[in-house]
């Protein structure tokens, strides 16, 4: 068995259909694909469309807050511009981007056709499609057409009571229920549909050990989804219940608690954080190793480490709520555990330098943007542990620290190691190169641009700023530094539009990518750009982590050492 | 990336030690509490920059020493799949600096949070409103709004003082960084803080939970007095309202509009409790929970289009004619 | 080429395609008891702290028949499985329709009570804080039963029309498996509502 090559070089296969078609046809083939990598794109199409409006919803609001007492939008706006934001990226942006890579990669990486249950697929992306628009709806059909219409103003965590419907008064809040509610569906869908491909539809040979530690980390993710995204479908389908039926989930007036949405929330909410962070783990394990010319550092350990965060991430959610009295103990449980995390994770940190360690590190854009995300992620840590002290926490807890922190999380951990993602699999899929210039422009833009914003977002919280204020008076002292802020917000829109520039211009003109363009080692690799229907001509067999170490490196193959 | 940096040099550069200033940086604590948190946070802050130096460092080394070079041959470097010793020295000493973190925060926890109170601590009952706050001094038998006074404990007499929190609509947060952390006021819920203040003057927060339509401008201060000045300002408090005949027109204007069924005037008909008490109006330096000076010029337009001071509050406009309004400032800045 | 001289060993085989029913049918159990625990944690937390209305102990009656019933269509469901296992059609068609009435049974009995609760005893779901956890628990568990009926009546149609044939016992058991997921959650709702919160 030894001997025998189990990787076949990628076949060439000639393009099988015409040239044009009329464009409906193209369309209607979107539309009714259940094809994996369509799916995928269309997720992904469809995160950037949101990540340009919540972009533009936050843009709104620094410019209402680069100086004191600014009178741009009103308080009424301002709060749903921060609801709506905060809900879109989440729920439309970041999530349909981590779903999107899952669903092109994971079949690919597995060595499959496709994923387990394609209709399934489609209907969970369409699920999530509608999810956006009825919560966009919103604009236009809280109260019909008068004014900024009206979009929900609960803030994205949507504390009782404030959604009951004596406070929330007509159907704002109710899009913001069932837009969710919707989408959500979509997600459990696809966690289920990604947890099944990945046991189900491996490639003869690929056992648990050596599955791409990408696919491991969605494995973990979808398993998250499964248990943390359902608890808030129900306190979800409670709140329907209080405002339809009448009931008393979280009406404090009738006995109801308003505490208790907050942990069915967090419950939700913690994990959620992770469901959207693993998968940028899991891109920047793949595309440091390959940038750095080495296999991962500490494989075994890195895959213990996702599951240990996975399973240490369901039990911290009510570090979210230092301030609201719990007693002494439950306030160091979840000092304990949301502590305990950073282990996990420090560990991950570690290994990536130590695959970058003693390498030969090729600086694409693809790596540049990882090296920021190893340095921006190792700061949202630290602020991390600053805030999972709770009595810190009583301080920096809602203030405009927490709002640094958690976007250094998003924006400079998940979305840079997204941007790392597009420009390492762009040629993939799509066949053609993205412009190395204009993506450094994009990147350097952009880490001007975030850390301008994000490092000096952490002042004003010190300074007691809280969070969600339309306006502050200027005795506070936090106007230089909010100006700051906004102004980086100018250098991140135009790195965004050199990525659109970069995608748009390459798919056209890029130089041909070829099968393998990054001489790299996992299975995508070993077929055309872009893969052909069904993925494979023929299904792979592989004997180690790196297949394609093994086709290329017939004397030194991994499995040796593996 | 220099964001550790910033963060404690530009954190300990602002702290001013001047005593209560109107920037409420929390790193210039005046309140057992607050001190507690602060000498927790520096300590937090020091680890957390030890590590990030460290492995800022680390990453910043490997990413230039390892780079490739136009000069190296194309062979791939050596393929090094991980060291188990070196896994669990990065795996142990992590675990180490979390239960240190952990027993250092469990420490503050217990000492702020298990505090024992002498019996004659001072209570105040704080009552978060959608969008202003009402303190009641349950001892002394008064309510007052948006301006919390305490008496300072200087000179080693420690007067602590006990704050029981709740809420009549929605969520607040009470939190004034000098003084303490904060703390939410949850309705159908009793939570409690406390605070001791070691120096005289006007400490600044607001409320930091969103609440609704003007989270923004529901302001607080905490005046700090002496002891005897505090005392003085409690018999004041305590005095019913100043019943002025040159005001008794824009009396009657009060007790015959929607006014009285929001705000309580002791020694009137007016017992609303939806809006602040208004009884000693005129000893607050404030109205509108912080959101404009109390002037009478602020207090005409507040009563006419309380919007243009704080739009989206639950003060309605009061549609009154010109000679009822004036009746009505005069009354109001007769509330001493 | 040469992949046809490869050899994985077995315990290298992943789990075959054909498995991918009975795994995401695991999945979707999951997910569903993780919603079903939400609403469990909230009737336990609310247990005993409405403000008005009548409590579960004097309003509540242990619904033996109904659980009965709907325990023995688990019973009833496996063997239909088995039949059609063995390609005894009619069997099968038996069984299946059983199962099918069982679970109406369960429901109608649902349906007696309620109507009980709601005009007898003015137990609603805006009465009190008992009744929005009461309705809402046993109601998402009714709701789960319906889905279930449904999805065991298109078998069944299947079934009188012909169109099951034994190469379909897999995907049946896959769909079976739901029912005994149902049943499962009503012993874990039965015992929160009836016993241990009463």
């Amino acid at each position: 068995m030894a001997d025998a090559q189990p990787i076949l070089p990628p076949m060439i296969i000639s393009p099988e259909r015409e040239g044009t078609r009329p464009m409906v046809q193209v369309l209607h083939d979107w539309i009714v694909t259940v094809d994996h990598k369509k799916l995928g794109l269309m997720y992904f199409g469809y995160g950037i469309i949101f990540l340009v409006i919540g972009g533009i919803e936050a843009a709104i609001m620094r410019a209402q807050l680069a100086v004191a007492n600014n009178h741009l939008v009103s308080p009424e706006t301002f709060n749903r511009l921060f609801t709506m934001h905060g809900t879109t990226m989440i729920f439309f942006a970041a999530m349909p981007l981590v779903f999107g890579f899952a669903n092109y990669l994971v079949p690919l990486m597995v060595g499959a056709r496709d994923m387990a249950f394609p209709r399934l697929n489609a209907w969970s992306f369409w699920m999530s499609v509608f999810g956006g628009l009825i919560l966009y709806f919103s604009w236009v059909g809280g109260f019909g057409l008068y004014g900024a219409g009206s979009a929900p103003d609960v803030g994205w965590f949507a504390y009782a009571p404030l959604t009951a419907s004596s406070f929330s008064v007509g159907h704002s809040t109710d899009y913001w229920i069932i837009g969710i509610l919707v989408s959500g569906f979509g997600s459990i869908g696809t966690a289920l549909n990604v947890l099944t491909t990945t046991f189900c539809l491996r490639c003869p040979g690929m056992t648990l050990r050596r599955m791409p530690l990408l696919v491991w980390m969605n494995a973990v993710t979808m398993f998250l989804v499964l248990v943390a995204l359902s608890p808030l479908t129900a306190a979800q389908v409670m709140l329907l219940i209080d405002r339809y039926l009448g009931g008393h989930f979280f009406d404090t007036q009738a006995g109801g608690s308003a505490v208790i949405w907050m942990h069915f929330f967090w419950i939700f909410g913690h994990p959620e954080v992770y469901i959207l962070v693993l998968p940028a783990f899991a891109i920047v394990s793949e595309v440091i190793p390959v940038f750095s010319r080495k296999p991962i550092f500490g494989y075994n350990i890195m895959v213990a480490a996702t599951v240990a965060i996975g399973f240490i991430s369901l039990s911290v959610w009510a570090h979210h709520m230092f301030t609201i009295g719990m007693t002494s103990y439950a306030n160091a449980f979840f000092v304990a555990s949301t502590s305990a995390i950073s282990v996990p994770t420090g560990i991950k940190i570690f290994n990536w330098i130590g695959t970058m360690w003693g390498g030969k590190i090729r600086y694409s854009v693809a790596m540049l943007f990882c090296v920021a995300f190893l340095c921006q992620f190792l700061i949202a840590g630290l602020t991390g542990i600053m805030l999972a002290a709770a009595p810190f926490d009583w301080q920096l807890g809602n203030s405009y620290f927490v709002v640094a922190h958690f976007h250094y999380v998003i924006l400079g951990g998940i979305v840079m190691a997204i941007f790392a993602g597009v420009y390492y699999w762009y040629p993939k899929v799509t066949g053609k190169m993205l412009s190395e210039t204009l993506g450094k422009w994009h990147f350097w833009l952009f880490v001007i641009g975030f850390h301008l914003t994000f490092d000096f977002m952490h002042i004003p919280g010190l300074l007691g700023m809280p969070r969600r204020i339309y306006t502050y008076d200027a005795s506070r002292g936090w106007e230089i530094w909010n100006l700051i802020v906004s102004i980086g917000v100018i250098f991140q829109i135009l790195g965004i539009v050199f990525l659109v520039l970069d995608l748009i211009w390459s798919y056209f003109k890029g130089a041909p990518a070829g099968n393998d363009p990054w001489d790299a080692w996992t299975l995508e690799w070993n077929t055309t750009s872009p893969p052909p229907d069904y993925n494979f001509a023929e299904i792979p067999v592989v004997l180690s982590r790196r297949p394609l170490w093994d086709l290329k490196h017939p004397e030194d193959p991994d499995w040796k050492y593996e | 990336m220099l964001a550790a940096f910033l963060l404690t040099s530009s954190g300990l550069l602002l702290a001013q030690p001047a005593g209560p200033s109107p920037i409420p940086s929390i790193f210039d604590p005046h309140s057992t509490p607050a001190h507690d948190i602060y000498h927790l946070s520096l300590f937090v802050l020091s680890i957390c920059a030890t590590i990030f130096l460290v492995v800022f460092s680390l990453i910043v080394y490997a990413a230039f020493k390892y780079r490739h070079r136009p000069s190296d041959d194309d062979c791939e470097p050596p393929q090094i799949y991980g060291s188990n010793q070196v896994e669990l020295a990065w795996t142990v000493i992590p675990i180490l600096i979390v239960v240190v973190l952990f027993l250092a925060s469990a420490r503050v926890i217990h000492a702020v949070e298990d505090a024992q109170f002498p019996p004659d601590a001072i209570q105040v009952t704080a009552t978060g409103h959608q969008f202003w706050w009402e303190f009641e001094y349950p001892k002394y038998g008064f309510v007052t709004a948006n301006e919390l006074h305490v008496p300072v404990s200087a000179n080693g007499q420690s007067l602590p003082i006990h704050i029981m929190l709740l809420s009549a609509d929605t969520d607040h947060s009470f939190w004034v960084p000098q003084l303490a952390g904060k703390t939410d006021l949850i309705p159908n819920r009793r939570n409690e803080t406390w605070i001791e203040p070691h120096e005289v003057g006007i400490y600044v927060g607001q409320c930091a939970q969103y609440c609704g339509t003007q989270h923004a401008k529901m302001l607080l201060s905490v005046v700090v007095q002496s002891p005897e000045d505090f005392q003085r300002w409690v018999q004041e408090q305590k005095a019913p309202a100043v019943m002025s005949p040159q005001v008794a027109e824009g009396r009657r204007v009060f007790e015959t509009n929607a006014c009285m069924n929001c705000h309580t005037i002791t020694g009137t008909i007016a017992n609303g409790r939806f809006g602040p008490d208004l009884t000693h109006l005129m000893s607050r330096k404030t109205i509108a929970s912080g959101a404009a000076p109390n002037d009478e010029q602020n207090l005409r337009l507040w009563v006419k289009e309380p919007d243009a001071i704080k739009p989206g509050s639950l003060m309605p406009a009061m549609q009154l004619n010109d000679h009822d309004q004036d009746a009505l400032v005069a009354y109001l800045m007769s509330l001493q | 080429m040469a992949a046809a001289t490869i050899t994985v060993p077995q315990t290298e085989m992943p789990l075959s395609a054909s498995y991918r029913g009975k795994v995401g049918m695991w999945c979707l159990i999951v997910a569903e008891s993780a919603i079903f625990s939400i609403f469990v944690v909230a009737y336990l937390y609310y247990a005993g702290k409405s403000i008005s209305g009548p409590t579960p102990a004097q309003v509540l009656d242990i619904p033996w028949f109904n659980s009965i019933c709907l325990f023995s269509s688990s019973l009833t469901i496996v063997l239909a499985e088995k039949a059609l296992h063995h390609g005894n059609i009619k069997r099968f068609g038996l069984f299946w329709f059983l199962t099918i009435a069982l679970g109406v049974i369960f429901l109608i009995g649902t349906g007696r009570e309620w109507y009980g609760l709601i005009y007898h005893d003015g137990l609603t779901v805006s009465s009190s804080l008992f009744g929005t956890t009461f309705y809402s628990l046993v109601g998402l568990h009714a709701f789960h039963v319906t889905v279930g009926l449904i999805g065991l009546t298109i078998i069944l149609i299947f079934t009188l029309l012909g169109a099951l044939r034994q190469e379909h016992a897999a995907r049946v058991s896959v769909f079976a498996m739901y029912w005994h997921f149902v049943d499962v959650i009503w012993v874990v709702v039965l015992s929160v509502v009836y016993f241990i919160a009463r």
